[in-house]
């Protein structure tokens, strides 16, 4: 008799913690707005979130990115910080996930940043877009090239608060197109890519776009998932088609073994991809032979002599041992775009931030000089880089 | 034509690393009617260690191979041991919730000691070298592979049909009780089983590691699942079954691949596995036999 009663008593207790649980969740949301109020005023520091992949599938993008944008706060910092007051960097980790980038910057947003910089990759944006937008604080993507990052591809309107520094994938599919046909001198390509998520798959649209307008011909379209670690089955299938190029749009975590596994099959064209190529796993992976005769298009050029891209090189080697990829020169343009953006705002508001954001006229960054249009988007240029021996050559 | 043998080429050494998975599978559901989810994470620490004994101590690939077997074959006992001797009269979901969660421990337990960035194996642990014969490419590691898992496959069946463990073996999964009741150590015999079948995981994850050339804490899970399939699919339980189904897993998932969409690859894997259950749940090789009171 005890038992019975027992029973329903605790599935009550149970049932009512329950409710209480949801509630509190939901209430989060009005604590948030009480502190919004005070963030412009917030102590002696600007917080900055950032988001980023630091472990995970695509980690190197993320950590090099975090590096580049902490050198350019402790730079900053170094010159007297911002507005009178020193910047403080808010890094968290999104483990290489779209959700868990959602939950990063929600507790970034609670822990009173004005500005968001990162995620890397355009999936993980998508993930953190809408958090940016209900609490109304700028997003700066480092290198998110899908088109529908800034503008929402099915009502065309651009997303207000989201920004970025680097260029599209209509942009970057079409250089890569152009180069083949115009550089390399083919006529026939495969196209060989990822078909996990909008950025490959946009960089294989645009791409097949422009090589065709040009007069080539797309002999085969093969697709893999990112996780995908066997690619023989296929590669044959294309090696088939005599292709004189193969186009792999993807991360590096695939792609480096899909091109090891091509050049072992005796698949010996040209290989061209985009900036997800950019990680120094790629050469740690596929070896310096294998990726002999890949291009890929990228953000910037180690090699550039302009004085303001060696001095940012020096000082990152110096610290972290190693040459800057593009993620870090992007992380580091996109610090020093927001903290641009808040001498000219003149405060640390963050909706005052995104106005100055979209105001940005020439500004000097190291992946290039670039003036933020009405989409959000910077216009500035797109290098191509060729694997030699291990190296990366600008071409 | 040439390009279906390259296919099969590709195949048959995917298969042979399914079939050694798969081996370990059958052998521990024959012996204690258990599907050892952990299995593939066995292959993964298997591929781990190599790793480590190529990079660290500067090992060849057949010493790291050997040293990732032993390793893992005493990570099988062990496991055994501690998670699922406790429960072997208790229900069969008892031990499968457990084996669960030993797979999940194993996962975490890598990733948080060693972080979730994959390794690379060092080509220098066997460099590559392509044979064109015929208008085919077939590298030496496609025939190391092969030709390691025939004859580890071929050691197994000498262990199994010619030695007095394997005598045991055999007995355990034919009637237990019996066994005990003819002087025969269950313990020390599931132990052995364990422990061969965890070396086989072992080799297999340091050919997907040599293959493949990275390795991260979750790379157990997907190849585990389809050794799985290709156990099911030989017939659960029986030996030639295991290495029969890995085989026609690899073969099938290369040529689905290659002749159709690389997108239906796991579906048409998981397509088998519903089938063989639907229309012969003993599996290609098992018969129908009925529990004799």
């Amino acid at each position: 008799m005890l038992k019975k009663g027992f029973g329903k008593k605790v599935a009550l207790l149970v049932l009512a913690v329950f409710i209480l649980s949801i509630v509190a969740g939901c209430g989060g949301n009005t604590s948030n707005d009480a502190k919004e109020g005070d963030k412009s005023a917030a102590g002696d520091t600007i917080k900055i979130g950032i988001n980023c992949e630091l472990s995970g599938a695509v980690a190197s993008y993320g950590d090099n990115a975090r590096n580049g944008a902490l050198l350019a706060i402790e730079e900053i910092n170094a010159a007297g910080g911002v507005l009178g007051k020193q910047l403080e960097p808010l890094v968290r980790d999104n483990q290489s996930k779209t959700d868990e980038a959602m939950n990063v910057s929600a507790a970034l947003v609670d822990e009173g940043m004005v500005a968001q910089i990162g995620p890397l990759t355009s999936g993980a944006v998508a993930g953190s877009t809408p958090i940016a937008m209900e609490n109304q604080i700028p997003l700066i993507a480092p290198a998110a090239t899908a088109d529908n990052v800034t503008v929402d591809d099915k009502t065309n309107k651009v997303r207000d608060f989201i920004f970025r520094v680097c260029y599209r994938d209509s942009d970057q599919g079409r250089r890569m197109a152009d180069f083949a046909i115009d550089t390399l001198g083919v006529k026939t390509a495969a196209i060989f890519g990822s078909t996990s998520d909008d950025y490959a798959k946009g960089l294989a649209k645009y791409f097949k776009e422009q090589f065709e307008a040009k007069g080539g011909t797309i002999v085969a379209e093969e697709g893999f998932m990112n996780g995908d670690k066997d690619f023989r089955g296929t590669l044959t299938k294309i090696r088939g088609t005599n292709p004189e190029f193969i186009y792999v749009p993807g991360y590096y975590t695939e792609v480096s073994v899909l091109i090891k596994q091509a050049r072992d099959l005796g698949i010996n064209v040209p290989i061209g991809g985009g900036d997800g190529w950019d990680s120094p796993d790629m050469i740690a992976v596929a070896g310096a032979e294998a990726l002999n005769n890949t291009y890929f298009t990228n953000h910037y050029s180690v090699e550039d002599p302009d004085p303001a891209i060696q001095n940012f090189v020096k000082a990152y080697q110096a610290k972290h041992n190693k040459l800057p990829d593009s993620f870090a020169a992007l992380g580091y343009d996109s610090m020093k775009l927001l903290a641009d953006a808040i001498t000219r705002a003149g405060s640390a508001d963050p909706v005052k931030i995104k106005e100055a954001l979209e105001q940005t006229k020439d500004f000097a960054g190291i992946t290039g000089t670039m003036s933020i249009n009405e989409f959000h988007n910077p216009v500035k240029d797109i290098v191509v880089i060729e694997y030699k021996d291990g190296k990366q050559v600008a071409r | 034509m040439l390009e279906f043998i390259q296919q099969l080429i590709n195949g048959l050494s995917l298969g042979a690393i399914y079939a050694l998975i798969a081996l370990g599978y059958t052998m521990v559901y024959g012996i204690i009617m258990l599907i050892n989810f952990a299995h593939g994470d066995i292959m993964m620490v298997g591929a781990y260690v190599g790793f480590f004994s190529i990079s660290i101590l500067g090992s060849n690939i057949i010493v790291a191979m050997i040293f990732a077997m032993a390793t893992c074959a005493i990570l099988g006992v062990v496991i055994e041991k501690v998670a699922y001797k406790p429960l072997r009269n208790s229900t069969r979901i008892a031990a499968l919730i457990t084996a669960i969660g030993v797979s999940l421990f194993l996962e975490y337990v890598v990733l948080y000691f060693l972080t979730a960035q994959q390794r690379v194996y060092p080509d220098s642990a066997f460099p590559l070298h392509k044979y064109h014969i015929a208008g085919l490419v077939i590298s030496n590691k496609d025939i190391f592979i092969i030709v390691s898992a025939i004859i580890l496959m071929i050691i197994l069946q000498y262990i199994i049909k010619r030695t007095k463990t394997g005598k045991a073996m055999r007995a355990v999964s034919l009637d237990r009780d019996a066994a005990v009741l003819m002087g025969i150590s269950v313990d020390k015999t599931v132990s052995v089983t364990f422990a061969i079948g965890s070396a086989l995981a072992a080799a297999a994850g340091v050919m997907i590691g040599l293959y493949y050339n990275t390795i991260n804490p979750l790379m157990g899970i997907i190849p585990g699942l389809k050794a799985f399939i290709a156990a099911v699919l030989g017939g659960i339980g029986l030996v030639p079954g295991a290495m029969v189904g890995g085989f026609v897993m690899g073969v099938l998932e290369t040529l689905v691949s290659g002749y159709g969409s690389s997108m239906y690859r796991d579906a048409v894997a998981y397509g088998v596995l519903i089938l063989i259950l639907l229309i012969k749940p003993t599996g290609l090789f098992g018969k129908n036999t009925g529990e004799k009171v």
